[in-house]
Parts: structure tokens; sequence; C-alpha cells
């Protein structure tokens, strides 16, 4: 490689640009930051008028969000016994005590089944249709690409009626399975279409040479195109796995007590009169925090798979 | 000795068997989720404790509380043995036998509805409405109010300028024009160096908010849902001289008083706006009061609580909210489910109830001599309940509440047309539900 | 006609085939794209057909005893005459267009001030990306507390900045502002998945284009362009075409921050959808309402896509 390269941006140029996505970074971020510093803070701080920049930071939102609580009489209050634990003392601070853990717990395990099992299940079946779609004649291939593409346009709502009572029919009603196939056909058309671009990218002359070797098929796909493919794979799971994590209009008419996700759950936890906007700020903040793990830790394969292109010839 | 020995086997037996059934019983209620839901299971724990039926509970957050119940009953789920259903689902769930008709039921356990505060058996158990026939038991009371800032109301420096301004003592109000001369006083007021506002009233529009505020004013300018002695004649009650005035008045009440961008507010807005001191008065239901008394801000004696001011012509009435407990025809355990309305129709239960924080029905409670003073908001909530009048309880009561929100949002908040022409528009829209419906 | 399967089978070279152990292409090929095809059947196209078949008729989902009438397509003739859903339809296009203008200006932009490969870019790309992947509900919900104008940020940081009084205006109030407010609001959340494909698009421009350019002594603004557009294109298109389709059904998130208010200004379709479905449970209604706006986002994206492949192909 030369030391100096045409396509190379200058030095000023370069400084340029960090300094301008470094601003639309802080700004950006701005939002999810208040949302992150809500979560610390008291609930007459967090809805303080005006709004406060600096606070005392309390694990209050995080205990409330675990816990349900009862708010004792003040004389049965001063005659519990102490405090027993972090947990209750912050509780004990609020005038209430708790009672029980919270149903966060079991809606955040719902999402983490849920959102990655769909996850699975589109990678699953869009790596093998895109594969069949970039390698085959299959014939009115735009056409068929299109229909996967339209069963995405359906307002969920539009269908929401059929698949409740069909789903009531069929037991799959407030079920994980249920959940995981309605996530993936959603998914698919995103998957499909995606990898079939990453797919299209792969030279087919190292499939039939492996193919010439005596591999079968199947093998040249499951060892030359998957390797291959992996980043564009890795890239594709990040985007069903955001739009799987945080449906909520499905979620909301479809689950209730066994397989509800999470999302329903957060805008709703109520205090002790009105919304307990720290506990909500915590269950955001918390409910961020697998998403983004997970494509941090992609991070690499995300913008690789992203330039794939560049690498095509 | 043989006699006691053979009662004391029979006994143990019959326990064992009683507790055997009852052991495989498990019920699940149905509510909303919110504050009083966390209490009704802590109360619920001495029923799993008497009968060994184990409670299980689902609580759907308000927004979507009808759609996800309603869909549920509609397609003839059971996730729910007992269902916690809003007031306006009573016309439906007759209709269309959701709910298990309780009168049977009622006469066998020696229930009588004469026991609960009559405003609650009409609002949240009859169907149709002022006659005998229950598909609940009323069991939580809720009616819209108003909170004011007493502290702020006792402070000699705002006494003396109120006085000043206005010629006339600060006293909490008790007629909406005295309301809205109070709320214009303390509009844009710096108190401790904030700029506070005058009120904050419902004006969201996504669920029913500002249905249930303006309703609640304009009951009391003479508004009237249809003719007494013609059912769904409306021309002349719903937009009658009253009710455009006080649509007039309500708008007037935004106009002027309100903290600027509450043009969205409903019960939780309305608590925030309120406990983080930036109202004087606010509008809203009961239920609320409870979590305001221990508020640091705003708790401790620091709030008022206020009955529903009087109209011009001296009308007072206000808007119901509550709920009452049905049983879901469709359960597969109806006994288990009468089981747990008897316990709960119990006077030390509901007691127990009102001291956690839920508003119980029942007379005896609630007409106890020491009721009044067992909480500062306590006669408020009953003078409250004596004059409550509801919104539509029709099986097509949810198509009749969204044009009314947008017809009043539309005037209200947006500020398009007139009051009258958004009441001749809601005359329409009812006009035309009630002809789908095949009642006109 | 000729059965799909065999036509596949018949696009590998014969020499090939002949290689091929195992299962033939044609089972492969079928294996391959059954059970997506059959999954989207069950649950997108079945429940599609039973709502097209309630859209003729008057049902009512929440009651279930009452008898079901054939309305012919009084339904359809219902919708396409009401002024108040024609208004629905401006304010749906109205957010779809700004939204998706922002996105690919801000977007693209973006993405080609990244691909100057500073130091860091990757951490700015991982940090940008995040407001995507937050739930919609929980943003809407959340946004309306951040709009608040005593309690929320965002009027004080506009005072901060502008010297306009906080408590002077309102986001989501009358005046305007609301529909914007929801632009914005999408805006920031989905600015990154247009960034990350346009990246996408840029990175897959060779390099040796751009040298054959400098060599030709063409400027900047020229490769700018002549090269840099037309190759980004078709990634450009793909990023409108899916924040096109997903913001057309906007419900969640917009729901949540206004509920369609002040009045109807922000009244989306997907929002009044829901609630001739689930609140007035007018269900042939709201089916007929749901199979227009399909076909609306269908006849749209089929011309789109058409326009996208000519793209592609150039």
């Amino acid at each position: 490689m030369s030391a100096y390269s045409v396509t190379e941006p200058s030095k000023t140029s370069k400084w340029a640009a960090a300094l301008l996505v470094t601003l639309y970074t802080v700004i950006t971020l701005l939002p999810l930051v208040w949302i992150i510093s809500t979560s610390f803070k008291t609930g007459p701080d967090s809805i303080s008028y005006p709004p406060k920049v600096f606070f005392d930071p309390t694990v209050e939102g995080y205990v409330n969000l675990f816990t349900t609580r009862t708010r004792p009489a003040v004389s049965e209050l001063e005659a519990l016994p102490p405090p027993e634990g972090l947990m209750e003392e912050i509780a004990r601070r609020q005038g209430t005590i708790i009672t029980g853990p919270s149903r966060f717990g079991e809606r955040f395990m719902n999402s983490v089944i849920i959102g990655f099992g769909s996850t699975a299940l589109s990678i699953i079946l869009g790596t093998l249709a895109a594969y069949a779609f970039s390698r085959f004649k299959v014939p009115l291939k735009d056409d068929l690409l299109f229909f996967i593409l339209s069963t995405r346009m359906m307002p969920p709502i539009a269908v929401a009626i059929p698949i409740y009572l069909m789903y009531r029919e069929l037991g799959l009603s407030d079920t994980h399975l249920g959940m995981i196939l309605l996530y993936t056909a959603v998914n698919i058309s995103l998957a499909v279409w995606l990898l079939k671009g990453f797919i299209d990218e792969i030279p087919r002359e190292y499939e039939e040479a492996a193919l010439i070797d005596g591999y079968t098929r199947f093998q040249a796909f499951r060892k030359v195109v998957l390797p291959q493919a992996a980043t564009g794979i890795a890239s594709t799971a990040i985007f069903c796995l955001i739009f799987a994590w945080n449906e909520y209009a499905f979620a909301v008419l479809l689950t209730s007590g066994n397989a509800q996700t999470a999302p329903p759950f957060i805008p709703t936890i109520i205090g002790v009169g009105g919304q307990d906007w720290p506990a909500v700020a915590a269950g955001a903040t918390l409910f961020l925090l697998p998403v983004m793990i997970f494509t941090i830790l992609l991070r690499k394969h995300l913008l690789r798979g992203i330039t794939f292109g560049a690498v095509r010839k | 000795m043989k006699w006691t020995s053979l009662a004391a086997s029979a006994a143990i037996a019959l326990a064992w068997a009683t507790q055997a059934s009852a052991q495989g019983s498990e019920l699940t209620l149905c509510w909303a989720a919110w504050d009083p839901a966390n209490a009704l299971v802590e109360l619920s724990k001495d029923f799993e404790a008497q009968t060994g039926t184990k409670m299980n509970f689902e609580f759907v957050p308000w927004p979507n509380f009808a759609d996800r119940m309603l869909n549920e009953l509609n397609s003839g789920g059971q996730l729910c043995d007992l269902m916690i259903g809003d007031s306006q689902w009573i016309g439906g769930a007759a209709e269309n036998g959701w709910y298990l008709k309780l009168n049977d039921f009622f006469d066998k356990e020696g229930i009588s509805m004469d026991a609960f505060v009559p405003a609650t058996v009409t609002g949240y158990s009859e169907w149709p409405k002022n006659t005998p026939n229950y598909w609940s038991l009323p069991a939580f009371g809720d009616v819209v109010g108003w909170t004011y800032r007493k502290d702020w109301f006792e402070r000699p420096d705002i006494q003396a300028a109120f006085k000043e301004k206005t010629g006339r003592d600060l006293t909490p109000p008790a007629t909406m024009a005295e309301l809205k001369e109070v709320a214009e006083f303390f509009q844009g007021r710096d108190i401790d160096g904030k700029t506070v506002y005058g009120a904050s009233i419902y004006t969201e529009r996504g669920s029913e908010g500002i249905t249930m505020g303006v309703m609640d004013v304009l009951y009391s300018f003479g508004f009237k849902y249809d003719n007494p002695e013609k059912p769904y004649e409306m021309e002349g009650f719903v937009n009658s001289e009253g009710a455009v005035a006080g649509l007039e008045f309500y708008k007037s009440l935004y106009d002027c008083c309100v903290a600027p961008g509450t043009s969205n507010t409903y019960m939780g807005e309305g608590i925030d706006a309120y406990k983080s001191g930036q109202v004087a008065l606010q509008m809203n239901f009961a239920f609320t009061w409870p979590g305001f008394e221990v508020d640091p801000n705003v708790g401790g004696g620091k709030t008022g609580y206020l009955v529903n001011p009087a109209g011009p012509n001296g009308e007072r009435f206000a808007q119901l909210g509550g709920q009452g407990i049905s049983v879901v025809a469709n359960s597969d355990n109806v006994d288990g489910a009468l089981a747990y309305i008897k316990w709960f129709a119990q006077q030390d239960v509901q007691q127990k109830w009102w001291s956690m924080g839920g508003f119980s029905c029942l007379r005896a409670v609630v007409e106890d001599p020491a009721f009044a003073t067992s909480q500062p908001y306590a006669q408020t909530f009953l003078d409250s309940m004596a004059i409550v009048k509801d919104f539509w309880a029709e099986p097509s009561y949810a198509s009749l509440l969204q044009a009314s929100q947008a017809r009043f949002h539309d005037y209200v908040v947006a500020g398009n047309g007139t009051a009258k022409v958004a009441l001749d528009g809601l005359i329409a829209d009812w006009t035309e539900v009630f002809e789908d419906e095949g009642k006109l | 006609m000729a059965n799909p399967i065999d036509i596949a089978a018949r696009g590998t070279p014969p020499t090939l085939a002949r290689k091929v152990r195992g299962l033939s292409d044609r089972a492969i090929a079928w294996i391959f794209v059954a059970p997506t095809i059959f999954l989207l059947l069950a649950i997108n196209i079945f429940p599609l057909i039973w709502t097209i078949r309630l859209s003729f008729t008057n049902y009512a989902a929440n009651k279930p005893n009452a008898e079901v009438k054939w309305v012919g397509l009084r339904n359809y003739e219902r919708i396409l005459t009401d002024e108040d859903i024609w208004s629905n339809m401006t304010t749906t296009a109205h957010f779809l267009i700004w939204t998706i203008f922002f996105q690919v200006l801000i977007g693209f932009t973006l993405a080609w001030l990244i691909n100057r490969k500073f130091k860091g870019n990757d951490i700015l790309t991982t940090l940008i990306v995040l407001p995507m992947m937050l739930s919609p509900a929980v943003v809407g919900n959340f946004w309306t507390f951040l709009y608040q104008p005593q309690i929320g940020v965002v009027n004080y940081i506009v005072e901060f900045f502008t010297g306009i009084p906080a408590a002077s205006f309102s986001m989501l109030g009358p005046g305007g502002l609301a529909p914007w407010s929801i632009v914005i609001v999408d805006t920031w959340m989905w600015t990154p998945f247009v960034m990350l494909i346009c990246l996408a698009g840029l990175r897959s421009i060779p390099d040796y284009i751009y040298e054959a350019a400098e060599v030709d002594r063409a400027s900047k603004w020229r490769q700018f362009w002549t090269i840099t557009v037309p190759m980004v294109l078709p990634f450009l298109m793909l990023a409108v075409l899916f924040r096109g389709i997903e913001n057309f059904k906007m419900f969640d998130m917009v729901n949540l921050l206004t509920g369609g208010g002040p009045g109807s200004e922000t009244l989306l379709t997907s929002i009044d959808l829901k609630r001739e479905a689930f609140e007035k449970w007018r269900t042939g209604y709201s089916s007929a309402y749901a199979i227009i706006l399909f076909v609306t986002v269908f006849g749209l994206a089929s011309i789109y896509v058409k326009a996208l492949n000519k793209v592609k192909e150039r």
C-alpha cells in the first residue's frame, strides 16, 4: 500500500469531519443521557420545576422498578421494626414497604427469549431464502421478493384482529412461540432483502470450486457461503433484534400474563400516585443494555458488514 | 366422648375435603395497573390465607386497559375470572353476556345493593340503568374533584394580594366562577421564585381525558345527555344554552389559567404538575389524593380537597370514575370467583380496603362517624360521591367517547369553531352511532 | 405452466449439476424458500385475506352475537368520501415526507463525514446508533416528559440558546409545532439507520474509481456528483424504502407522544385506524380502512421498487 493515496482525505477535512460528527453525537445523546440521569433521581427531583441538572443520585428508581410496594399509614410505618437491607431502607425512605418483587424481571426475560429467539429464526430462514434467491434462477424472482417485502407494509393493526382470533384457536395466544413466529414473520422481509444483498456479493466461483471439489450444494452453502456471509448475518441480526426487542403494538394486544415483553410494561410503571418517572427511566436504561451490548459485541461485524461491498473485487 | 371424637373426625374430614378442593383453585383477577391495584393484591392475601385459593393478577395499564380487556372478553378468553372493568363497559358486557348476572347470587348470599352508596350501584352495577339488574359489585369508588395548595391559600402575602385584586377573601372556591377567579389570580404569579399557574385540567386527546374534564364541568351548567322523557333525544339537551356556556367556560379556563403546553393532560400529567408545584388548583380523580398526602412537596397538610364547584345556577354535579367487580361468564371457576366477591363484600374487608387506600363503596364504611376524619380527603370524597353523573354506558360507549374526544379537543385545545358548533357536531356524531345501533 | 423449481434447477449449469451429490438444486431451493413462504402465508397472508373478507361486512368484533351482513363496497365508499380521513392522510404525508427528508439529509451527511475515516469514527458510529435501539413506546412516553414546558428539558435548552422563554411555547400544544415535534423525535431516532446504510454504500465504492477520476483531473465536486451520489443512490433508496414503509405504519411512538392531538393535528392514519378497530370496534369498517392503507403503500412501494431496480441496473 502506498503511503499517499488520492482517496485518503486530507488532515484538515478529517479534523472538520471529526468535529462535526462529535457535535452531532453529543446532541443526539442528550435525550439518552437525560433518561439515564432521571433513573438516578428521586421522584420529586425527576419532576422538579424547573428541571434539575445536578442532583443527589439515588437508586430509588431501580428499587421501585424491581419491587411492588404499599404505603401503610404513618403510624403503622413507625411501628415497624427497623428496615432490613438496602432495598427495604430505600423503600422506607419513600414512606413505603416492599411487598414483593415486581414483574419487571419476568417481562425482561420474556423479551430476551422472544427477542433473541425470533432473531435467530429470522436469520436462519432469511439466510436460506436469501441464498436460494441469490443463487437459483427462481422464476418471478422479483415478484416473489416484492411479495416478501410487501408483507412488511401491512399496518400491524390491519391483521391484529384475525391474528388474535387465529392465535386463540391454535393456542398460540400469549405464548413465547406465538410471539417468536409473529416477529419472525415481520422481520423476515428485512432479513431476506438485506441478506440477499450480502450473498449476492460473494463470488459464485468460491462455491463452484467447492462443488467441483466434491462438496454437495448443502455442504458448499454451509462451509463456503455461511462463513463468507457472517458479517452480513451479524448486521442483519442487529436490525432484527432491534425490532423484535422493542415491538409494542402486537405485544400489547396479543400478550398478557405469560409472554408479555417489557415494552408495554415500562411506560406504565405506576408508583405511589402517578407515573414513577425514575422507575420508568431505570426500566428504559436496563432495557437498552442488552441490545447495546449485543451491538457493541458485533460492532466489528456491523462495520465490516457495512464495508463488505468495498472488498468485493 | 364418642360423639366429640366423631364430630372432630368429621370436621377434620370435611376441612380436609374443602381444603383439597380449594387447594386446586386458582383465580385470576383483571384490573388496570395503578396504585389501588397494588393495594388489592395486599388485601387479597387474606382471602388466599382463608380459602387456600391462589390469586393471580393481570393488571393492564390504563391507556391499553379497554383495548386489551374488551378484546379478551370479546373473544371469549378465559384469562380473567374476575374483572374490575370500567363503568362504561357495563352495557356491552350485559348485552353481550360477558359478565355473569349477579342478582341470584346476591339474593342467596344476602348481599343487598342497598348497603352500597346509591350512585355507585347505578354507576357500576346496573344495566339497564335504574333497573334492579346487577352485573357487578361496587368495588372502587372514584369521582373527579379538585385539590388546592392550602399552604399558598394560607399565606398572608398571597391573601392580601388576592383581596387587593378581587375585593374578597381568598377562600377555597365554591362556584365555578370563583374557581376561575382564583385560577386567574395565581396564573403567572411568582411564588418562592418560581412562576406558577392557575389550574391543571384534563385535556388529554387519546383516550377519555378531555371528555371526563369537560363533562365534569358541563353537568353543573345544565348539560344533559338526553331528554329524560324521551331517551336518545339529544337536541336541546346536549347543546342547551347551559351546555354551550359550560363548554365556553371550560375553554376560557383552558385559555386563561393552565400552564403552557398542558394540551394533553390526564391523570398522570395532572399529578406531575401538581406535585412539582406548578399549579394552585388541580382537577383529578379522588384515587390520586392519598398519594398527595405522603408527597414530600405537597403532603403533610399542604393540600386541601374540594368538591366540584357549583355551576351558575347553583347546580352541582361531578364526573363519576371507579369500577365494580364482575364475574366473567366464561370463567371456568365461577364458584371461586363468586366466593371472592362474597368475601370482598364483607364489612371488615371493606374497612381494611379503605385503610389501604381503596375507596370503598360500602355505606357501613363511608357512613361510619369516624370515616370523615379518617383522612383529610374523606369528607370531600363522600360529598362528591353524592353528586355524581356518568358518561354513556351504552354498548357503543367507545364510539360515543371517540366523538366527544375529537369534538372537545378540537374546540377547547385546537381552538376551532365555537362551543355551539362543537356540541351540534357532537349530536350529529352521537345520532349516527345510535342509528347504527338501531336505537334511533 | 412450468414448475418454478424445475426452472430453478435448470439455472445451474449442467456440468455442475452432474457434479452435485446429495440433494438436487431443485430440492434445496424448495427447502430453503418454503419455510419463509409458509410462515408469511400463515401469519401475513391468511389474516390479510380474512381482513379483506371482513371489509365487505358490518362485522363488529365486540358483538359476536349480532348478525353479520354483507354491505358490499359501502365501507370503502364511506372511507373514501370522509374528509377527516383525507386530512389524516395529509398529516401522514407531512410526517412521511419530512422525516425522510431530514433523515436522508442528516444521515447521508453523517455517513459522508464518517467516511473520512478519522480516528475514533467507529466509536462515534456506535454511539450515534444508540437512539435507534430504544423502544419506540418508551421513546414516545419519555419525550412527552422532555417536551413538557415546565419540567421537561427541551424548552430550557431552546431558552438557553435563543432566549425564547421556556414557558412561552409548547412543542406538543396548539400553535402548529406538534406536527414538527413528532418529526424531530422520529428523525432523532432513525437517522442512524439511514446513516448506516449510506455508510455501507460509500464504502462499497472501490478506490480505483476515484483514482481514475483523479487521473482525469475531475474536480472533487464533480467526483461527488458523478461517482459518490450515483453509487450510493441504490443504498439510499433502499433506506428510504424501509423508512417510508415503517413511518407509514407509525403508531406506537406518536400515539404515546401526542395521542393524535392537539385536536387532530398529528392524527396519523395508523392511530385513527387503531381507534376504529380497537376502540370503536367497527371491525368491518376498519378492515376496509386497513386494506385501503395497505393498497396505498403497496402501490407506492411497487412503483418505487421498479425505480430502484432501474437505478441498480445502471
